[in-house]
This record gives C-alpha cells, structure tokens and sequence, in this order.
C-alpha cells in the first residue's frame, strides 16, 4: 500500500480534516487555489486594492486615553470596528470571494452567529455579483435582528435554523450539510478560523493584517511593542488575526477572552479552551465543549458571536504550548465593560468585543499603570442595541 | 474471513446483492434495537449498519437526525451501544458494522473501543467523517484485532483517492451514490450504479451503494451492478411512524422483506 497523502494543516495534534469523503477533494481544491494566489501578485494587487478602497483599511490604532486613566495603564485599541460592515469578518470574506471566484464557483453559502461574517460575506457577494446564501441559528435571527435585515438588503437568502440549539453551531452544521449536497458549484465561506483544513490557514491568513498593521502602529506611535495584546475568541479569527503580528515577539503576552456566560461553574458558557476538552467539532480536532460520552454540548453567551462549543484549532495549540493564554468574562462583566467604553471612548462595541474589554481590569492591576495594553476591537454594536437595553432592564 | 465478508460471498454464491440495513441504535430504545436487528436479520438483512447517535450528524437528512436526536434524549451512550451488540449477537450472527461520526470515538478511545467492540461481537467501523488520512489510530487497531474498516468512495473523490479506498479496504467499499446527505432523493440511481460497477471491476472489490435507496425498485435498480446495497433513511421513516415497538417490529420485517425480493438474481 502507498504512503497516504500527509494531510498538513496540523498545529500539533489539532486541525485535520475530519469530514465526508464527498469534502474531501474541495478541500484539496481549495488549498491549492489559495497557495496559487497567495503568491500571484495579481490576486494581492486586486486583494490589496479592495481593502484599502472598499473596505476602508487601514484601520487606526488609537489611544484610549479617558480609558487609560480610569484603568491605570496605557489601553491602545485596534479599531476594526472602523472597517466596512462595522467589524474585522471583511477582511476574511473579501479574500475569499476573491477565491471562489478563481475557483469558478458560482454560488457562496456562510454561517453566522452574531450575524456579522453573514453581513461581511453578503456584503462581498454583492460586491462581485455572487448569490448569497446564509445560514443562521432561530435564536440569533431573533437576537440580531438588524443585521438579518442587512443581509437581505444586500441580496443574501438567510436560512433560519430551528435544530438543535438554534444558534451558531447548528447553522454550521446546516452549512456543510448544503456544502455536501451542492459542493461542484458552491464555496463555503467559513467565518472563522475553525473547520477542516485549509480554513483555519486561509481565515487567519486573511486576518493576519489585523497583527500586521497594529504592530507597525504600535511602534510608530507608543515606540514600542506592547505588554499584552487581548482579543474575543469565538472560533478565535479577531484574536488569531491581531496574535499573527507578535506571535514571533515573545516578550509580548497574548491574552484570548472567552464568554464565561452565566459562569464557568454554572456550566452555562462558551469556554471551550479553558474548561472543555479535546475533541472533533465541525471538521478539526480541538477543544470543545462536551459529555463525557462525546456529544456537543450546547454554548451559552449573551453574545451571539461567541455562543459556539468550539474553538479553532491554533488557539488549542497556542493554548498547551503557553504561547497565548485564555481566560473568560461572565455575561454580567462584559455588559458592564459595554457600558464604561461608550461612556469613556464614546465607542459602542459589539458585544463579542465587550469581552475583550472586559478582562482589562483585571489585566491593568496585574501590570500597572507603566503598561501598554492592545485590545483589538473587533467590531460596532450597533447590532447588539435591542440585546443590551433588554439585559440591562432585566438586571434594573 | 469475517462476518462482513462472508456475508458478501454468500451473497454472491446465490447470485444477488448484499442487502445492508441501517438502524440508529436506540431509537425508540435500546431494547427494541435488539428486536429490530434481529427482526431485519430473519427478514433478509445480510448485514446490519449499526448507527451511534451523534449529537451533530453534519452528513445526514432530517429523519436520521431526529432519530439520533430521539436516541441521545433516552440516554444512549457508545458504551450501551456495545451492550446491544452483544444483546444481538446472542440472538443472530447477522454482522454488525458500527456507523457513526468520529468525536464519540476519540473519547471513548480507539484501541479501547475496537476491543470492546471485538469482545462484544461487532464486526467493523464505518466512520462518516474518518477519511483515510485521519483514520490510521482506528484503523490499524480494528485490523489488527480482525475487524474491518469500511473506506467510502464519493461521487467527487477523484482516481487517487478511489485508489486509496480500494488499498484500504477490509471487507466492501460504501459508494455514496450522489453528493448529498442522507435521506436524500435519488437523483439517478441507475447511473451511480453504472459507476459504482465499473469502479468495482477496477479495483477487484466489492462495493455496496447508499444514499438514495429507498424502495424495492430502487434495490432492483442497482442490485444487478453493485455487489451491495444499502438502505437506511427508509428504515429509520418506518420505525418513527410506528406507533409502538411491536409495530415497529412488524414494518421492519415488511419492509425489510420486501426490499430483499428487489435483490435480482445476477
Ligand atoms: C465583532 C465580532 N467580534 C468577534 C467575533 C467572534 O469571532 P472570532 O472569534 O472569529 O473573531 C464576532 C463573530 O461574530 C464578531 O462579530
């Protein structure tokens, strides 16, 4: 018997591809229209282009000083949410509706959780002339409602998915289910950096700009790197992007927030990496939340975006080398973090990004006031207004 | 030889197809999984795919999710699962292929789970979303312990990959007729069966289809080129309309019986 084909794609045991044969050549397909474009400059001029024209990049880094004071230390904040569609999910489907379109693929599938990849992915249909199709959880329907309508607007058919938990990893199972039936003609456009392989490469590929660019920043404006860079993980593509530019600088801690939900105790949460185990969601091994028997439990968070069992498989490894650390934010503290940005920044985040902010309190008191802190803000909430004024009410 | 194979070869010898029948373990119960089994076995079942539930069955239609979603509600776990095998199998020698997804056997553990499995009469694993290039740690364990391990050719898989599965078979090869979930309608069976024969004459093993079979005339469709045939959503639609396991019990060996008259002689 031949030696099997080695499948890469491995960040030590986590990653692979463990999905149907009927995938399996997409998958190859894919890998290979990405390494070819990667290095064709004509994908990277039309690339290059579109980000900066279309999408509005590059985004600033700014110094949050009324932030700063009221915490302690120096907080810096990457502001995706300044990117076309309000958050960083268009640096990743810019690129690939550009690939799919290389591919010769005609129609584009995506699922969303807070609603904010299926915008970006319509967003970057429309853009290209490609039909849209969108699946997302009945619960997420319900709680992002602005941005089903968004996506409607821009041309998408947005699926509601009443299986399951009705959230975000039920529509990824919808997704492939659809990839499976209609793969010879359709892209999936994964929103993060989980599933099989090449995704998790290709999404923090597409990403890595966040790192990139706030780096750079970095040192042009504080003279230095900074101390900790703190990012939101739901499937880990904002923290993965912002990570990939001081990944190599190690005095530089990286810190991923996860959603704690009601409390890791309680069990109602999204914290794959700091208290599920290992396991195969979706098409990667990594960490995820399950029964001891190996079934999927469901994730809670106030935040749709975050409210997925599992976690790309990079931070799995990231996570057992100590290289980044994660840690989790309860529902309670992240609407309160929501609250004290617009009231000293006069910025609304998204909810997803309110977990990052979350974690700053404690993070300043561990490094003082000499510190320098970057946050990547993922996203605007402008989405999460009805969620947040509901919670809020509920709390008095 | 084992189960499966012999199941094949017997098959041959009466010059028709291998008749597999899937059930989801645990649906309703555990307990009528047995009488099911054994019911499709004394009703012309050659081998019987034995599904695990999962709790995210990302390759199948609606009605095997819902009987997954029934099973994993009443408590099934792969380790009663194992429980009903050996239950079956001191009833019938019917070959019992385990069908299920992966992360429920990651965590049991695979050289526990082919042990157990060896130990309690399970003949093979057929992992949905195992490709080759993830499935030596099952694999080479359950060959070892002589149980097979069921590659599967799809519509899309090119020659490399088709070359693979034939390397890699123990027993048969699943040709999934058409690119879809399960459940789905048949979109030209007659021509999958062409297909599937031709690849079976290319790697000189025996192949059997699923996905879009349904009925008697379905199997007499693509029993006369493909060695096996396999039907499940249909099995699974029975059971769920029955009103009681007995019922149940009754419509498997009917609709089990009938879909064996469609296996031509060959
Ligand atoms: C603004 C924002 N931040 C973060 C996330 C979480 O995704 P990821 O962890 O892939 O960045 C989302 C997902 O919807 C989002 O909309």
């Amino acid at each position: 018997m031949q030696p099997l084909q080695s499948v890469s794609g491995r960040y030590g045991p986590y990653g692979g591809r463990y999905v149907a044969e009927t995938l399996m050549p997409a998958l190859d397909e894919l890998t290979e229209a990405f390494e070819e474009a990667r290095r064709d400059p004509a994908f990277q001029a039309e690339l290059d282009s579109l980000l900066h024209q279309y999408a509005g990049r590059e985004t600033p880094t700014y110094f949050a000083s009324r932030l700063s004071k009221e915490l302690g230390t120096r907080i810096w904040l990457k502001r995706e949410d300044l990117c076309h569609t309000g958050a960083h999910k268009v640096n990743n489907t810019i690129g690939q509706i550009l690939l799919a379109k290389r591919m010769n693929k005609t129609r584009i599938i995506a699922e969303t959780g807070a609603g904010q990849h299926g915008v970006a992915t319509a967003t970057a249909c429309a853009l290209m002339g490609l039909p849209c199709e969108v699946f997302m959880g009945a619960e997420d329907v319900r709680r992002q409602a602005p941005n089903v309508q968004r996506m409607k607007l821009l041309g998408a058919k947005v699926h509601s998915i009443t299986s399951g938990s009705a959230t975000l990893k039920d529509a990824m199972n919808e997704a492939l289910r659809d990839w499976v039936t209609n793969v010879r003609t359709t892209h999936y456009c994964v929103g993060s950096v989980a599933g099989p392989h090449p995704y998790p490469m290709i999404v923090g590929y597409f990403q890595a700009i966040i790192g990139c660019e706030s780096r750079a920043q970095m040192l042009a404006q504080a003279g230095k790197l900074p101390d900790a860079v703190v990012a939101c993980v739901g499937g880990g593509s904002n923290a993965m992007g912002i990570f990939a530019g001081f990944i190599k600088d190690e005095a530089v801690r990286l810190i991923g927030v996860e959603a704690a939900g009601d409390g890791i105790a309680t069990g109602r949460h999204a914290a794959p990496l700091c208290a599920g185990a290992v396991g195969v969601l979706h098409g990667a091994k990594s960490y995820v939340l399950q029964t001891e028997d190996g079934q999927i439990v469901e994730a809670h968070s106030v935040s749709a975006g975050l409210d997925y069992p599992g976690v790309g498989p990079e931070h799995a490894w990231l996570r057992d080398t100590g290289r980044a650390t994660y840690t989790a934010v309860t529902d309670d503290a992240a609407l309160d973090a929501f609250q004290q940005l617009c009231r000293t920044e006069g910025i609304i985040p998204a909810l997803e990004t309110s977990h990052a902010f979350a974690y700053l309190p404690t993070l300043a008191k561990e490094l003082g006031p000499d510190a320098d802190i970057l946050v990547c803000l993922s996203g605007r909430g402008d989405k999460d207004l009805e969620t947040v004024i509901e919670e809020l009410a509920e709390r008095g | 030889m084992g189960r499966i194979a012999a199941a094949f070869e017997n098959a041959r010898n009466e010059n028709r197809a291998t008749l597999v029948i899937y059930l989801c373990a645990g649906d309703p119960d555990l307990d009528a999984t047995v009488e099911l089994a054994v019911a499709a076995a004394e009703s012309g079942a050659d081998v019987i795919e034995l599904g695990v539930p999962f709790s995210d069955p990302t390759a199948d239609g609606p009605a095997i999710q819902r009987a997954a979603e029934r099973s994993l509600r009443g408590g099934t776990t792969l380790a009663k699962v194992l429980d009903t095998v050996r239950s079956i199998r001191r009833r019938t020698e019917v070959p019992i292929l385990l069908f299920g997804y992966y992360n429920p056997i990651l965590v049991y553990g695979e050289q526990k789970l082919v042990d157990d499995a060896a130990d309690s009469g399970a003949d093979g694993f057929l992992v949905v979303n195992l490709p080759p290039e993830e499935s030596a740690g099952l694999r080479e364990p359950a060959i070892a312990r002589g149980l097979d391990f069921v590659p599967l050719v799809a519509p899309t898989s090119d020659p490399r990959r088709i070359k693979q599965a034939g390397e890699m078979a123990t027993s048969f090869i699943y040709y999934v007729s058409m690119t879809g979930v399960t459940g789905s309608a048949a979109s030209d069976l007659a021509s999958a069966a062409q297909r599937a024969s031709a690849l079976q004459r290319e790697l000189g093993r025996p192949l059997a289809i699923g996905f879009g079979v349904k009925t008697k005339a379905d199997v007499a469709t693509v029993s006369p080129q493909v060695e096996g045939v396999v039907v499940g959503s249909a099995v699974v639609q029975a059971i769920e309309a029955a009103p009681s396991t007995e019922a149940a019990v009754t419509a498997v060996r009917a609709l089990v019986s009938d879909l064996a008259g469609g296996l031509s002689r060959r």
